[in-house]
Parts: structure tokens; sequence; C-alpha cells
């Protein structure tokens, strides 16, 4: 096949898909590309080529802040994660029951996603405040001894953090996991109810292992959401009290705008970037390969 | 209660949707089955034998009436109580267990002990030759294996009922036809009583003991397979069962000199066993199948045709004519030596044949 | 025998597990509702009695005092006009970005699903696989990028930056909705002489209302909810509503004033919010096709 045929054979669809390619090359890989490289640079306000090595990240990882920042994340991630899942789970599974107003409960628990995440993050913000929030109003109620000041409390403040992102977020695993539960087959909720099987029973042994694509893709999701969260946290604490509730998303925006150390930032982002490939490829390549498998049945 | 009856419906209702929208699926049904017996429950969609089937199992609430399973009435009681085995049109296994597992899930929830749940699996396994399965997953089973482990998953529970749920209609011709004829071996082998649901009538003449052909939530016929096939109750038995169709005539039935007018044929009756012999001259319609057509009458009964188009199916070839402008189809045994335009002196077995009011569409 | 008498619909017993259930429901219900009724009420509210009384009490004296300040005169910085600049600047932002974003993504996902050619499904993955990054680590390129090409700070910067950003999902979704349509539509207008133009306008388009309403509200949720892109790219005239409402609450200097804050959050949330009401059930499936089929 000589080279004008193979470029201008479907020659329409390639012109169409031409935006998708170069985007892709010079924003998904190229940007991240530069990003890598300039971390080995000492450029402070602006990207300048004076390469040193490993310098910034030697300092990245003695930064006490970046630390706070990863565990952060950690904390963060498990707690929103498993939240999620279990939440958005358990809500799927009860509205599933044949519920009267099925429709008016799912709006109820999913009009929270439809917000921005600065919207959630103030309205949380408001509702946890110790002098007028949530502690003064119980007080009022008659326990005068309750306290609420998470926000406000160095180790506690990514738990609030947490609260309000499961708050924002179970709704959305809540519409996956329904889809997943819908598209069980009748007949096998005929056979255990014929078998004999109690309803949680069931769900343990029968439902939840064949859901196990949506749980999946449900994590991968949550898990990818993780990474990038910085609106939520940026109004609900702006990184504080101090820097109690930084994460790797705070610390690189901040040492591109407020500090002027973008090789930091890039060092920062290059870490952020590694370690969503790590987490990802394992999946990806299950995804493809169980598909491939899939196909030639 | 004669405990001759495994299962009886009693004066069942049901009703689809609510109040004014509602639809009656089922009104005062009635049947009753034998112990042993496999009773097929025939129709086109729509017919309600799903239906009855689920509420046979209890998957469905009746609005009024009752079911009685082995002398019980069950009426109220959950499916798990019913003793009764299910099997689905898609085999409902549980994907993620091994055929073991699906087979003693349901034992294992009535809290039976280790030993009898491996001694009942071992027995059920042997007996539908599953044993080397026991440790493979559904998705690693064919077709007639998945139908084996969804039988021994009832077989197991002792489940003196078995209801099957159109389970060979997802299946091609071929699979269709050994799976059925292991579901015949397994009703000779067993004995329990079993109610079978399809809209397929040749599956139903092959398995049933009794039939009960269904329209509109209403049975129409209920009898043994050969009765149904040569003497239907009415208009639409007839014409349900039987492939190739049953062939249809309008006319005029003339009582006094017991003969029927076609246009301007005219067909005498004598042979013909009336249910009741109908008290005047009525608009009838005369059916007769076309295995029941002879080519080449001697008889003084002949009618003048000629062959218009010609279906070989292999084994006997159908022959197409007409009949005062109506087609008419006609079965013969092996190939035919007949061409287009040929001239025919067909007879009709007017004794097989079948005479329904136009009106009521009921036999005569 | 008492079981003769046994008949009819068995009795409804309201069993202990199904008020568990509604329990649970309306338990969890509160607590998803109760940011919302908090918003609401404190915006009604006089900042005195928000200082004496109870988060959770209804408003004694109806304050509508936060509502127009939070329109119109609240300051965000040095500028004291309210969210009202910011919403012009959200339609400004969310309707162009919408078009070309979804415009761009079906092309991509008929070009996908019916024009393959060798390395198409590469550069596929490619593009999801970027789905995943974190902004953070291509926003200082990109910015870069865009003030070479002299279109940074600016409103098609930000339209620019959200297709990036919007194209791997809604691509997929298109491309997994369009493999499902039937094959051989396509390939009866290709014999009647149909191009790849040709086909897409007067086959595939008017087929993809479902899946079109689906992206589009996606879409306008997704911009309109945007803070950190809308702040880095769209110029410092042109910033988002929610931009300007982190500006009013979050302020250094003066008092909070807290009722006038909720008015401001209630009045950023109202155009997605609306459009999540009147179209939640398409929204539902949007969600589920777009995640599942992936």
């Amino acid at each position: 096949m000589n080279l004008s045929r193979l470029l201008f054979r479907n020659l329409a669809a390639k012109i169409a898909l031409l935006p998708m390619i170069v985007i892709s090359l010079t924003v998904f890989v190229g940007c991240v590309i530069y990003s890598i490289i300039f971390s080995f640079t000492n450029s402070k306000l602006v990207p300048v080529f004076d390469f040193i090595g490993w310098f910034q990240y030697t300092r990245l990882f003695k930064s006490r802040k970046w630390d706070v920042a990863v565990e952060n994340i950690f904390i963060f991630g498990f707690i929103f994660t498993i939240g999620c899942l279990i939440l958005g789970f358990l809500l799927a599974v009860f509205i599933d029951q044949k519920v009267r107003n099925e429709s008016l409960f799912r709006t109820i628990f999913l009009y929270p996603y439809a917000m921005s995440f600065i919207v959630t993050g103030l309205v949380w913000k408001w509702v946890m405040n110790p002098t007028f929030g949530l502690e003064h109003a119980v007080q009022m109620w008659g326990w005068e001894s309750f306290v609420f000041d998470w926000l406000v409390n160095r180790d506690l403040a990514i738990y609030a953090v947490c609260i309000s992102a499961v708050w924002q977020g179970s709704g959305f695993v809540m519409v996956l996991m329904l889809a997943g539960l819908r598209g069980i087959d009748e007949d096998i909720w005929k056979a255990i109810a014929i078998d004999g099987i109690p309803k949680w029973r069931a769900y343990f042994s029968v439902i939840i292992p064949m859901i196990r694509p949506v749980i999946v893709t449900s994590v991968v999701l949550i898990a990818s959401g993780v990474v990038k969260v910085y609106d939520l946290i940026l109004a609900l604490t702006g990184g504080g009290p101090g820097y109690a509730t930084t994460t790797p998303a705070m610390y690189v925006m901040e040492h591109f705008f407020n500090r002027a150390n973008v090789a930091q930032s890039f060092a920062a982002a290059t870490i952020m970037f590694i370690s969503v490939i790590v987490i990802l490829a394992p999946w990806a390549y299950w995804e493809f390969y169980f598909r491939q498998r899939k196909e030639q049945n | 209660m004669p405990i001759s009856n495994s299962v009886e419906v009693k004066n069942l209702f049901f009703k689809y949707g609510t109040f004014k929208g509602a639809v009656n699926i089922l009104s005062e049904m009635n049947l009753s089955i034998h112990k042993g017996e496999f009773m097929v429950l025939l129709g086109p969609s729509g017919c309600g034998k799903t239906t009855l089937l689920n509420c046979i199992a209890g998957l469905l609430d009746l609005d009024k009436g009752q079911i009685w399973i082995e002398g019980k009435n069950v009426t109220w009681k959950e499916p798990k109580d019913r003793n009764i085995g299910m099997v689905f049109q898609n085999y409902a296994l549980y994907p993620s267990m091994t055929v073991v597992k699906n087979i003693s899930f349901g034992l294992k929830m009535t809290g039976a002990s280790k030993t009898l749940i491996e001694k009942k699996v071992k027995e059920v396994s042997e007996l539908l030759q599953i044993n080397d399965l026991l440790h493979r997953k559904p998705s690693q089973l064919s077709g007639g294996q998945r139908q084996r482990v969804a039988i021994g998953r009832a077989l197991v529970r002792g489940a003196k009922v078995f209801l099957f749920d159109e389970p060979l209609s997802n299946l091609d011709a071929k699979l269709r036809a050994e799976l059925r004829y292991e579901i015949k071996k397994l009703h000779r082998d067993l004995d329990n009583t079993m109610i079978y649901v399809t809209h397929d009538q040749i599956e139903a003449m092959t398995l049933a003991d009794r039939i009960a052909v269904m329209k509109n939530g209403i049975i129409q016929q209920l009898d043994n397979p050969k009765t149904i096939y040569n003497k239907p109750n009415n208009l639409f038995v007839a014409g349900f069962i039987g492939s190739p169709g049953m062939n249809f005539f309008g006319g005029k039935l003339d009582r006094k000199n017991n003969a029927l007018n076609i246009g301007n044929t005219k067909i005498k009756l004598d042979p013909y066993d009336y249910v009741s012999k109908p008290q005047q001259d009525l608009e009838v319609i005369f059916g007769i199948r076309p295995e029941d057509i002879t080519l080449n009458s001697n008889s003084s009964i002949s009618i003048e045709a000629k062959v218009e188009l010609i279906e070989p199916m292999g084994a006997d070839t159908l022959i197409w004519t007409s009949l005062e402008s109506k087609p008419l189809a006609i079965r013969t045994e092996g190939s035919s030596e007949l061409k287009l335009h040929d001239t025919l002196n067909i007879g009709l077995d007017i004794a097989r044949s079948s005479i329904f009011d136009k009106k009521s569409e009921e036999r005569l | 025998m008492k079981t003769l008498t046994i008949q009819g619909p068995k009795p409804k017993d309201v069993s202990i597990a199904r008020i568990g259930v509604y329990c649970f429901l309306i338990l969890c219900s509160l607590f998803f509702l109760m940011p919302l009724y908090i918003m609401i009420i404190t915006s009604l509210k006089d900042m005195e009695e928000i200082r004496q009384g109870n988060l959770f009490y209804l408003p004694k004296n109806l304050s509508t005092y936060a509502w127009p300040k939070a329109w119109g005169t609240a300051c965000t910085g040095f500028v004291c006009e309210g969210l009202k600049p910011g919403l012009l600047n959200s339609f400004k932002i969310t309707i162009p970005s919408v078009i070309v974003s979804v415009s761009l993504a079906a092309i991509n996902g008929y070009a996908l699903s019916f024009w393959r050619f060798k390395g198409a499904y590469f550069f596929f993955g490619l593009c999801i696989f970027g789905a995943f990054i974190p902004y953070q680590v291509m926003i200082y390129p990109l910015l870069r990028i865009e003030n070479i090409l002299g279109i940074y700070s600016s409103i098609p910067g930000i339209v620019l930056v959200h297709t990036i950003f919007g194209m791997p999902i809604l691509t997929l979704i298109f491309r997994n909705y369009y493999s499902n349509l039937p094959i051989d539509l396509f390939k009866a207008a290709r014999i009647d002489g149909g191009n790849f133009i040709k086909i897409f306008f007067y086959v595939i388009l008017p087929m993809s209302t479902p899946i079109m309403i689906v992206a589009v509200i996606l879409q306008i949720t997704g911009i309109w909810n945007d803070f950190l892109l809308g702040l880095v790219f769209a110029g410092r005239e042109n910033q988002p509503m929610t931009v300007q409402l982190n500006n009013i609450v979050q302020v250094d200097f003066g008092v909070a004033e807290y009722n006038v804050d909720m008015a401001a959050t209630i009045l950023t949330s109202l155009v997605p919010l609306l459009v999540y009401f009147f179209s939640g059930r398409l929204f539902v499936k949007g969600i589920a096709a777009g995640a599942l089929k992936g």
C-alpha cells in the first residue's frame, strides 16, 4: 500500500478526527511531557530551561506541606471512595425495592451532583461553622457540651471535607449502581424466590457478584475524581486550618500562582500524574484484555 | 379433596393494572392437574399462560381464588413453601457460582446439614448425569447442560411439582428438538407432575399428557393431544394446532339433506360425527387438514381441481390448489410426480373434518 | 379445615423490613436535603437572627435583604456589582462551550463508529486516557499555548479549554450510542450515494436526539459549575458566577454577611438545578450510559 493511498483513503473521517488527534497529542501527551521536562529545572516565575536534576523532587519530598497533602489524599481518597460506594449502593438497593415515589427519592439523592463544588463547599462551611452552625444549634437545643469544630481542628478538618464530598458524590454512584441492578435478569429474582433465599443473602451472594463490572467502573470513576478534587476544598477550608487540608492538587496550584515556583509545581504535578498511571494501568490492561477475550468468544 | 389431583386452580382471577385501567388477564380460571401428569399451557403471547404459571408458583398475587398443591391450600404461601421447582427461559442459574453451589444454595438456606446436602447433590447429579460438570460455572456449560442443572436445582429440594416457563424458546431448532427429548425422558424417569408453558404447538403435542389451549385468559379446550388435534372445540384451537394449518372454507349447512354448500360445490356430510346437530340451516366454517385430503379419489365424493403450486418438504409434499377460489392445501407422502396445471380429483375425509358455527365459532 | 377458607390475595403485611426501607430512605433524604433547606432559610433571615438564632429554625422575620444585595451590590474583590455580571459571563462561557464541545464530540463519535481506519482507535484510547489526567498537570503548558495563540484570558480561550477537557467523555458516549445504531442504515445510505458529510447530516444527526440531549445536559451542568478553569482561562472581565460567588463569600475584610452568601449560592445554583429538575430522567440516563458502556 503506497503512501498516498494510505493517506487519502477515508480522508473525510481522518480530517474530521483531526482535532481529536491534535488535541490528544498536544495536550494529553505534549503538555504532560512539558511538565515533566520542566520539573527538572529551577524555573521560578516562568519556565526556563536551566536543568538542575532531581532538586525539585528532593525539595518536594522534604516538604512538610507535601507530606500532609499526600496523607490527606490517601485519607480522603479512601473514605470518599468507600463512603460513596457503600452509601450509593445502599441507596440504589433501597430505591429498587419497588418503593412508591421512586423518582422523588432519586431526585433528592442526585441533586447535589448538579451543584458546583464551590457551592457545596460554601454551604457545608456554613453548616459546620462552629459559632453559628451545627454546633451552636445543637447547644441551643440543650446538649451544651456538644462540639463540632472539625473545620478549625487540624486533625479533623479533612474528615469534614470527606462528609461534604460523600454528600455530593453518592448520588452519582447510586445512579450507576441502580442501572447495574436493573440490568439483572428478572428470572434470577424469581429463581431466588423459589429457592427460598432471604433477600439480604441474595444481594450478598448472587447480586453483588453479578454487578461486579459496575462496581469496578464506579471505583475507577470515583478514584479519578479524587485526584482532581480542588474546588471543594478551596471553598470549604481553603486548604486550612493552616495547611491541614491541603492536597497535591492545591500544592500544585499554589506554587504556580501564589508562590511563583513553577518548577516545584511541575514536580508535584508529575508525581500526581505518575500515581494516576500506576492506579489506572492495571485496570486499563485488565479491561482491554478481558474485552479481547470476550470478543473472541 | 381427591388426592389424585396434584395441583388445583380454583376460581382464579388476576388483574393487571389498577382501577379503570385494569385488564383482566385471567377470569374464573379453574384447572385440575393430576398426579404425575405433564400438563402443557399452550397459547399465543398475551393469552395469560405465563400469568397462570406465575400464580401457581406464588410469584404473583392473585386477586381472587385459590391454589392447592398436593392437597394443601398454598394460596398465601411463599414460593419457597410450595414445594415446587421452576425452570426459566434463560435458566436463571446464578452466574458467579459453580454448578454444585447453584444446586445446593437453596438447600443450604433451609439449614440442612453439610452431609445431607452432599448426599442429595450426589443423588441428583447422578440422576441427571452432570457429575463431571459439578465444578464448572454456568458460562462454561452448553444449553442442554444448563437445563439439567436448572432441573437439578429444583430436584434437590424434593420438589413435587415442576414448572417450566418456555424453556426452549430461545434455542435454535436442532437444540430445541434435543432438549425436548430430554425433558420427555426426564418426565418418564421421575414421574413428577409437570406444568409446561409454551407457544409452540409442536412442543405441546410431543410433550403433553393433556394440553390446555388458552386464549385471552380462557381455556379454549382441555384434552389430550390426539383429541385436540382431531376434534378441536372451536375455530381458534383448530387454526392454532397443526402445521401446515387446517384449511378453512365458509359455507352453508343444508340441514335437511345433511350436506354442505361451499359456493357451487356440494359435499355430503353423512360420515360427520356431530357434537350436536343444528336445528336449522346455518352459516358454517368447514375445516379439513391437508393430510385428510386424497389426491385421486375413487369414491363418489370427488371434486375436480387443478394443481397451482407444489411445495416439496422432503418427507412429504404440499400441493396447493383452490376450492371455490380459496386456496386448499393437500399433503401427500413422499415426493410427487405431479406438475403444475395437472388435474386432480380430490377426495375429502369428512369423518376427520371439523365444522364450526360461523357466528359462535364452536364445533358442531 | 380452616385452610379451606384461605383465598384471594395475601393480606399485605406491613413488615418490619418494609418500614425499615422507608425509614432509611427518609433519613437519607433528610441528610441530602438539609443543606438546601439551610441555604434557603438562611438567605431569608436578617443578620441579627442569624447571630442569635438556631441554624435550623425557620426565619422569624422574613427578610429579603440578602437577595438584591447578592444580585447587584455585593463585593467581589474591588468591584461591588454582585453576581449580575457573573451571570452574563457564565452564559457567555457556557453556551459556546456546550455547542462546540458537543458538536465536535458528535462528529468524533460518528467518525469512530462508522468510518474506522487504522490508528483511529489508538488516538481514541489516548483521548480517553486524557480524561483521567489531573488538570493540574496540563494547566500551565495549556496556558502558555493559549498565550502564544493570543487567546489566553478570553472567551475563546475558555471555550477551547472546555472543549479539550470535555472531549474524552463526550466522544465516548457518542461513539457508544452510534455503535448501537443499526449499521444497515449506514450501508444503505452509502449505496444510495451518501458521503461522510451527507450521511451525518441527513441520516445520523436526525437519529441523535436522545444522546444530544444527554450530552448537552451533562455539559451545561459541568461547565456552568466549573470554577478552576474559568478562574484561570476566562480573563478578568469574564469570570463566571462560581468565581464571583467564591469572591463574595471569602471576604478577608469587612463583616461576613451569611444571608447574602447563602442567597448568592442559591443564585449560582439556579441554572444547573433548573436544568436538572426539568430533565432529571435524561440526566440519570446520561451518567449511566457514559459510565457504564465505557
